[in-house]
């Protein structure tokens, strides 16, 4: 838990502050995204969590080993430092140093046996999907993208329970990006920490975080929820220019396809006769059918007209499908992905293409106004 | 993908400049030796005015090597100094509270560095006396200012997201000074300690004017009596002896590298 209690910093010599008397709290285990435009004070706000910069006025609490709820300013800059991660848009990796004491930088800070040091690092270094040998080599050694995972390794290597990131992914190229911010979610799940996160990018924003809290120039606090309610309910017309005139379209990033799509379809079975399939498919109203063959696995799709009048088995007059959409793709690349195929539903499917479920352009649209009314119900 | 650094390894790897970068220069000099032992020493007469201030094949050449062991002593002693003084000294202009004067520090270095050496010289001599402390001294002030300003640089151009990521993981100054910006500027560094001493050689070669000794004595001789053997012995091996000095540096340099990244 990150707590801002009534923080303000003004910068010496300067007449109007950087943060504006800033309060809110992140709960553990949530990533909470600090988002605005430019000189805003979303890094300034940062990094008074660990004293990089001292608060002016205000307090913030930051959720300690002993689950108490410590006072920044009254800790040991030091101390507090190693206690909390620290991950940067330039990695600042040591260029002198090995992958290996890169990593290992707070832990050997922490007087951390030399084994223990290097039995984490390779733990860490597998869970972002490297090779252990990289342990050996360079940061020079290494792409763009490879070095900020090493960041963001060297970030978690002491284990803290607050990680502070300062545009973690804004060097890289859009499609690194994608995939890190993809990785770096999966591993949330498991590491659960609490973090606060600076971008300004509010498409970042909305894709990494369980809240943001947008701030504008002056360092004052606009909006301060969760995604979904800052697209469907912006505080004012700052957040509602801040977040794009594209806010609705935007919403599609939050949700999953398995959380709308139809899980029970109605399927063909490869091994069924054309005659009992047709049945089928006029009582389900439907004009063409996807169909499964063992393990529920894809195998095509069939037409009505095709089969009316025929005799045999359904696998004989197969279609390939021209598209599928994997389990956790969000709505919007499922819907962009509808439109180039011009596909009415199309089959969720795992890696494996086992079908899940089904998903059609109807279900996405309920799913958006579903959602503006549930988060008005809500604010009632 | 590991390199593979064993010594057959590293062999088949050298290039046609790795080997004319490692022979060229020594093979020079020696020549460049041989031939003023052949040339300029062994036809000395004995008895001569230059037998007396040389040597001959008779009575051997001590003089000759007792001027470059004073030589060496002169540049090895008075840079060694310069360092112990320049490299704190750079490393204190960069601290917090200092940062400020730095300009003020290095500004007033370089007008000391414009001053001509032997007006140096010619200054302490006037406080100090004559003698070798003297010409240390001097050598001593004049290998300041390039180690002091290199150091400074260096540490000054450590990438600043380097020492923020160091800061913001809990490193004391302390610490980021030890085992960040130290490792990381001293290649700047030592390439000031190199030009320090390479300077150093041929300013030691003006002690001799203040009584110092060294391979300068043989010019400052040479010169009034128009002996050119001598003015030729002395500036010659000065000039080897500062090729010699900057190749070796150089190489200590080049071993010394740490790997630093290109982004």
């Amino acid at each position: 838990m990150i707590k801002f209690e009534n923080v303000t910093k003004i910068y010496p010599g300067m007449s109007s502050p950087a943060v504006d008397n800033l309060s809110f709290t992140v709960p553990s285990g949530e990533i909470c995204i600090l988002v605005g435009p430019s000189g805003c004070g979303k890094t300034t706000a940062m990094k008074m969590v660990n004293r990089l910069i001292d608060a002016t006025e205000g307090a913030i609490f930051v959720l300690d080993e002993q689950g108490d709820m410590s006072n920044v300013l009254e800790m040991d800059p030091i101390q507090l430092r190693r206690s909390i991660g620290y991950i940067i848009q330039q990695i600042g990796l040591f260029p002198h140093r090995t992958i290996l004491e890169n990593i290992g930088t707070v832990p050997q800070l922490l007087d951390w046996d030399e084994a223990r040091i290097r039995n984490r690092a390779k733990e860490l270094v597998s869970m972002m999907n490297m090779p252990i040998d990289f342990l050996e080599r360079y940061p020079h050694e290494l792409s763009g993208g490879q070095r900020q995972r090493i960041g963001v390794a060297r970030g978690m290597a002491a284990d803290p329970l607050v990680m502070l990131m300062d545009e973690p992914f804004g060097a890289i190229d859009p499609i690194n990006r994608n995939i890190l911010q993809n990785e770096f979610l999966r591993l949330q799940q498991e590491i659960k920490k609490t973090i606060l996160f600076v971008t300004h990018d509010i498409d970042e924003a909305i894709k990494m975080g369980d809240k943001i809290c947008i701030l504008n120039t002056g360092g004052l606090l606009e909006q301060f929820d969760s995604p979904a309610n800052i697209l469907a309910h912006p505080a004012n017309k700052f957040v509602e220019n801040f977040v794009g005139a594209d806010r609705a379209l935007k919403r599609l990033n939050l949700a999953r396809v398995e959380e709308v799509m139809n899980s029970n379809p109605p399927l063909l079975q490869a091994t069924q006769d054309v005659e009992q399939a047709v049945g089928f498919m006029v009582e389900q109203e439907i004009r063409f059918a996807y169909v499964v063959g063992a393990d529920n696995m894809l195998k095509g799709y069939v037409r009505r007209r095709d089969l009316k009048g025929k005799t045999g088995w359904v696998d004989e007059f197969l279609e390939p499908a021209a598209t599928t959409i994997l389990l956790g793709t969000s709505l919007k690349d499922a819907l962009s992905e509808m439109l180039v195929v011009d596909y009415a539903n199309v089959c969720v499917v795992d890696g494996q293409n086992r079908v899940y479920g089904l998903i059609d352009t109807n279900m996405i649209h309920k799913a958006v106004i579903q959602s503006t009314a549930a988060s008005e119900v809500e604010e009632e | 993908m590991k390199e593979d650094n064993s010594f057959w390894q590293r062999l088949k790897r050298l290039t046609v400049s790795d080997v004319l970068n490692w022979i060229v220069i020594p093979i020079l000099m020696i020549i460049v030796v041989i031939l003023v032992y052949n040339q300029l020493l062994l036809t000395i007469e004995p008895g001569s005015m230059e037998a007396n201030m040389l040597g001959s094949y008779e009575i051997g050449f001590k003089r000759v090597t007792d001027a470059v062991a004073e030589h060496t002593r002169l540049i090895l002693v008075s840079t060694m100094l310069a360092i112990a003084v320049a490299v704190p000294a750079g490393i204190l202009i960069t601290r917090q509270g200092f940062r400020d004067f730095s300009g003020l520090i290095l500004g007033v270095a370089n007008i000391g560095q414009s001053v001509p050496s032997i007006a140096i010289l010619a200054v302490f001599m006037g406080i100090f006396g004559i003698g070798f402390k003297t010409a240390i001294f001097a050598l001593w002030l004049y290998a300041l200012l390039p180690i002091v300003r290199n150091t400074a640089t260096g540490i000054e151009e450590v990438d600043p997201n380097i020492i923020e990521a160091a800061t913001g993981m809990g490193m004391t100054n302390r610490q980021i000074l030890l085992q960040i910006e130290l490792p990381l500027s001293f290649p700047v560094m030592f390439a000031g300690i190199r030009t320090a001493a390479v300077i150093n050689v041929g300013t030691a070669a003006l002690g001799a004017f203040i009584g110092a000794g060294g391979l300068g004595t043989f010019i400052i001789t040479g010169i009034p009596l128009m002996r050119d053997r001598l003015i030729l012995v002395g500036a010659i091996l000065i000039a080897v002896m500062a090729i010699l000095v900057d190749w070796i540096l150089e190489k200590v340099q080049d071993r010394l590298i740490v790997p630093t990244a290109t982004a």
